[in-house]
């Protein structure tokens, strides 16, 4: 299988570049034809001028950043305490962080509804249920990204150490074990803000403004700015990818968001 | 749980001692009360209602009758399972050979790097974007379909679509492949060299070596990811909605459309839907975590 064997794996190689690239040059090319004739960026000046454009975008990055940080506040003490101290409750949060690979989002975003759209819970309109929501969501990334840095850290002694010197839970969650997992936590982090900059689902019925809905209705109307879209929105994964890969080498979860 | 301290035995003079309860479990109460709200108690609501009288509120397994009595619905569930065993047998056997061709191919080291990092890239493009990357490749005008007719050929003429199943499918591959590489990757890595090397001195030719050595420590690895890449593409809604309108009869489709009004007429019949889909994705869980221990013995 020597000399047979190369051949085949390039073979294989060039098929799945090919399957990568394609829709996206196709893509890209599409994107600059909105002047007739010519090639031009036109399509993407257009989208920028349209003001639903930067709303949307704008929604949704302020939905990833406050997914990130109640991720953070939700899962690092849980992950940090259930390391230290509470053991016996691990199978109970792994399994709880793995639902959302069970439930799909449609039928996750369909519970919500239907439950926080009538008494006594009557919350379905308010921003605090989708991020809640994107939160869910990016629970199996983030809380295994976290899981996997205090891993690799001595949980036990940092904390003995920094009570032994008089800090609080606060303090030393914070200052001591948080800047221990920093590249663990971005790393989860990008995840989390790659998933929730490309997620429909959720925005969509929950009626809130995002990029993936106004992408959705943008396919409707016009054929050159939504590819324009569809070039910035891979550009933002592939930035958020990159740095992952940058700071986490070896780090091992970035799998899948919501299709 | 061994949060009280019982009171000494055979000690009649001693006083008593108050029990002393630990009370660490609190601290991850805050995120047992977040999954409660917002994952559990949904989710729960959304099965409760599925054996439920939609008037009545009884129980009842009238709505799953009615789910198995309707050939739509019952077709729904057909076409999200065809899909997904088509995208998963060919994105698993496509994503297998493009990471054993980056690993162990004889390839350079840094096609292997940068394999890792598209597929981490691809998996997460998903959803309205890629719909559209597809569209703008395939469609009636889209990049390549002009290109194959400058050559001559127009694949709309030779029953191509790209709204209908194999098109939706072609689609999928582009997310489900490159988390087939990224699953397997390590079960690949853990293949030993040394037993090819023995294989090899024992005389085995390269077929002996997959049908008896490799293909059985692989395939648990294999199949379990398999089912891993069912459980994406059963699950995906926002890819096939945006690139046909809605048009194909999936699972999820039949959801969302329930979603935004009752259009099954039968509340109860939308709950019932959603549940028999959360119990495909719960057996195939199971099965990719069982196959799963079974390839850790080799594999480690």
């Amino acid at each position: 299988m020597k000399r047979g064997g190369k051949v085949w794996s390039w073979f294989w190689m060039i098929l799945g570049i090919l399957y990568f690239f394609l829709p996206l040059v196709a893509t890209f090319l599409f994107s600059l034809r909105a002047k007739k004739g010519i090639l031009s960026f036109l399509a993407y000046s257009e989208l920028f001028k349209d003001s639903s454009f930067i709303k949307g975008f704008s929604y949704s990055i302020l939905w990833g950043f406050l997914t990130i940080i109640v991720g953070i506040l939700i899962f690092v003490p849980t992950a940090y305490w259930v390391r230290l101290r509470v053991p016996q409750f691990r199978t109970a949060v792994e399994f709880i962080t793995l639902l959302p690979f069970v439930i799909p989002a449609i039928v996750f975003v369909f519970g919500l509804v239907r439950t926080f759209s009538q008494p006594p819970f009557l919350i379905v309109d308010s921003p605090l249920l989708l991020v809640a929501g994107y939160t869910v969501l990016s629970m199996p990334y983030m809380y295994r990204s976290i899981d996997t840095g205090l891993r690799s850290i001595d949980v036990q002694t940092l904390t003995e150490a920094g009570q032994s010197l008089g800090a609080g839970w606060g303090t030393i969650l914070f200052r001591i074990i948080l800047p221990n997992i920093r590249v663990a936590i971005l790393s989860g982090a990008f995840l989390s803000f790659a998933i929730v900059i490309g997620e429909y689902i959720l925005a969509q019925y929950l009626a809130k403004p995002a990029f993936a809905p106004y992408l959705a209705y943008l396919i409707q109307q016009k054929a050159y700015e939504p590819a324009a879209a569809t070039i910035i929105s891979f550009a933002l994964t592939w930035a958020c990818m990159g740095i992952i890969n940058l700071f986490g080498r070896g780090q091992e979860g970035q799998i899948a968001g919501g299709h | 749980m061994n949060t009280i301290n019982s009171v000494k035995r055979g000690a009649p003079k001693a006083r008593p001692v108050l029990p002393k309860i630990s009370w660490a479990w609190l601290g991850v109460m805050p995120f047992f009360l977040f999954a409660l709200i917002f994952l559990l108690y949904p989710s729960s609501n959304l099965a409760l209602r599925s054996f439920q009288d939609t008037n009545t509120h009884a129980f009842t397994l009238g709505n799953f009758v009615h789910l198995l009595q309707n050939p739509g619905l019952i077709n729904a569930y057909w076409t999200s399972i065809k899909i997904s065993l088509v995208t998963s047998v060919g994105g698993g056997i496509f994503g297998f050979f493009l990471a054993y061709s980056a690993i162990r191919g004889g390839l350079p080291r840094f096609m292997r790097t940068s394999l890792m990092t598209f597929c981490g890239v691809a998996s997460n493009f998903a959803g309205i974007p890629l719909a559209f990357a597809f569209i703008a490749l395939l469609s009636p005008s889209g990049v390549l379909t002009g290109w194959l007719m400058a050559l001559g050929y127009n694949p709309y003429f030779h029953g191509f679509q790209l709204y209908t199943f194999w098109g939706l499918s072609m689609v999928y591959m582009y997310f489900q492949f490159p988390l087939m590489v990224l699953v397997i990757a390590p079960a690949i890595d853990g293949l030993r060299r040394e037993w090819l090397e023995a294989a090899e001195n024992l005389g085995a030719s390269t077929f002996q070596y997959w049908r008896y050595v490799a293909l059985p420590i692989l395939l648990p690895s294999i199949l379990g990811t398999m089912i891993l890449l069912f459980g994406n593409s059963f699950g995906a809604f926002a890819t096939a909605q945006a690139l046909t309108g809605g048009s194909i009869n999936l699972v999820t489709i039949r959801i969302g459309a329930q979603l935004r009004g009752d259009v099954l007429g039968d509340a109860g019949l939308g709950y019932a839907l959603a549940f028999g889909m959360v119990f495909v994705m719960a057996a195939a869980i199971i099965g990719y975590t069982s196959l799963q221990r079974q390839s850790e013995r080799w594999l480690r």
